[in-house]
């Protein structure tokens, strides 16, 4: 008798245990900004480990047509309000220049035409999103890399910022990669999307493809190529929209 | 396991049953799953829709889907069959009293309210516990003669006729007292190596694979699991695995003496089960 009172107060402290400290315990941690901290050192090993085991120049995988997603799911802002964007959708973006500025030698003034002139890079690589999703989309457009020569590096760069024309409320969308991902070789400013010029849904008139990370790097409605010594002093100072508004990691090759 | 034992007064043996090394492991791998699984259902709540294949998002098919209906219903669907699962997958009320339209309840995930960013937080750092932990585990293990002393199936331990007696002891609740106590029984060798050889490593491996990075670095693990989404699904399946293993192992323990058990896996020390004096 005695056992059996003994196991059924200890089912109980288990229950307690799990539902009234474990629970609030963990959303307690959650929210202390310490703890964060070390949960967010595992971020520079996810990239460290990522580069050490293939390689900075590591191929995301590529497909064949017929593994192509029947439609690719349009995800963050589909739409764009910006008056001035507006316009340029209503003149087919004749009249649309791409900034190339920061830490450059020849600040660039880049119009479509120019993008689509320089080398084209075909890929048909899988888009994968943070929340779980996948679709497979073929891309083409310059190499990124290709538009930095064009403006030339300063010493000092070190990472790559995209302005975006999209907005979350009052803030503009942008994100940023370092040097290493803007100039590997699968990283390109598309234009065109599955054969078709892209659509305003997928970030017209150019996107940024960087295949070996998740959805959210991939910043759509570029208006503007930035080259930064750092990421302090860019809005929130981690480098993206989603990294300053919730805690989203920088480096999304996880 | 029986490294050291001693007698007490009244002739019951306590006998060293677990390495420091098996004690460590075994609660930081408890602790360390735990925070796996309820993250990971939380970054579940961000797309509950699992695919086979290459690829996989609303407009494909889903094999497994936790969905809202219409009419405000939560479900689990699950091939061509639909549950009724309102109040915890789907719909659910939380600790204030709101109904939440998640689909597993905040009770069940890290952290309670919807965040796919601190989930990952958590999900991705205590990735590394789990891996790491288990590497150094086996390692260990394998050089220490855990694994072969206590693991090992051994040939007679594997005919159909001793898994035939061990199935019918467990499910009479007789487990091994005396000497014999002091054994793993061929039922628990084989979940065991499971969790050790199987399971942990493949929800490891289907982690790794639904990272992008790792996608370019190790193209192989993503073809060999069948594409990032069948990696997603797979992890969802021996996630569960594991979980009904967690709460077989968390019965066995309150079945066959949990304060002995317990005891055992803190301190080390385990009170050896006098044999049954009346035969059977």
């Amino acid at each position: 008798m005695s056992d059996s009172r003994l196991r059924l107060s200890r089912r109980r402290l288990v229950c307690i245990g799990a539902g009234g400290l474990l629970l609030p315990g963990c959303d307690r941690l959650n929210g202390s900004e310490g703890f964060r901290q070390v949960l967010e050192q595992a971020e520079v090993l996810h990239m460290r480990s990522q580069r050490l085991l293939g390689g900075n120049e590591a191929l995301a995988r590529e497909y064949s047509e017929r593994e192509m997603s029947p439609v690719f799911r349009a995800n963050g802002n589909t739409h764009v309000a910006d008056r001035e964007y507006r316009r340029h959708v209503t003149t087919g973006f004749a009249a649309w220049r791409l900034a190339v500025d920061g830490l450059v030698e020849r600040p660039q003034l880049l119009p479509l035409a120019g993008l689509q002139a320089l080398e084209q890079r075909n890929q048909i690589t899988r888009h994968d999103c943070v929340e779980g999703w996948s679709a497979i989309g073929k891309w083409q457009g310059p190499r990124l890399s290709a538009v930095l020569d064009l403006a030339g590096l300063q010493p000092g760069a070190r990472y790559i910022v995209f302005h975006c024309a999209d907005r979350f409320g009052d803030t503009p969308y942008y994100e940023s990669i370092d040097l290493i991902d803007a100039f590997h070789p699968q990283t390109i400013l598309a234009w065109r999307m599955n054969g078709a010029p892209l659509p305003e849904a997928h970030g017209a008139p150019v996107r940024l493809r960087v295949e070996r990370q998740l959805g959210y790097k991939h910043a759509k409605y570029i208006t503007r190529i930035e080259a930064r010594a750092s990421l302090a002093g860019l809005y929130g100072g981690r480098g993206g929209y989603w990294q300053d508004k919730s805690g989203y990691h920088w480096y999304a090759g996880v | 396991m029986a490294d050291q034992r001693e007698e007490t007064e009244n002739g019951s043996a306590f006998v060293r049953r677990h390495r420091f090394s098996t004690r460590v492991w075994h609660w930081v791998n408890a602790a360390t799953f735990i925070v796996m699984l309820m993250s990971g259902l939380m970054i579940f709540n961000a797309h509950p829709r699992l695919y086979w294949g290459q690829y996989g998002a609303n407009h494909d098919a889903a094999w497994l889907e936790i969905a809202v209906t219409p009419r405000g219903e939560g479900v689990l669907n699950v091939a061509d069959f639909t549950i009724r699962t309102t109040g915890v997958l789907g719909v659910s009320t939380d600790a204030e009293g709101t109904q939440q339209e998640l689909a597993f309840p905040g009770w069940a995930t890290i952290p309670s309210r919807y965040s796919l960013a601190d989930a990952r937080l958590w999900h991705l750092a205590f990735a590394w516990v789990l891996a790491v932990g288990l590497l150094v585990f086996l390692l260990w293990s394998l050089v220490s003669g855990h694994l072969q002393r206590d693991i090992h199936i051994t040939r007679r331990e594997w005919r159909v006729t001793n898994i035939w007696h061990d199935i019918k002891e467990h499910a009479r609740l007789r487990f091994p007292r005396g000497e014999a106590a002091l054994r793993y029984s061929t039922l628990q060798k084989l979940a065991y190596a499971a969790v050790l050889f199987l399971m942990l490593p493949l929800v490891i491996a289907t982690g790794l694979a639904m990272s992008p990075g790792m996608d370019a670095a190790w193209p192989w693990l993503t073809q060999v699991l069948g594409g990032r989404q069948s990696a997603r699904s797979i992890h969802f399946v021996v996630a569960f695995a594991l979980l009904a293993f967690l709460i077989v192992h968390l019965a066995m323990v309150m079945l066959s003496g949990p304060l002995n058990g317990i005891r055992a896996m803190i301190t080390g020390w385990y009170r050896l089960p006098p044999e049954r004096e009346n035969g059977t």
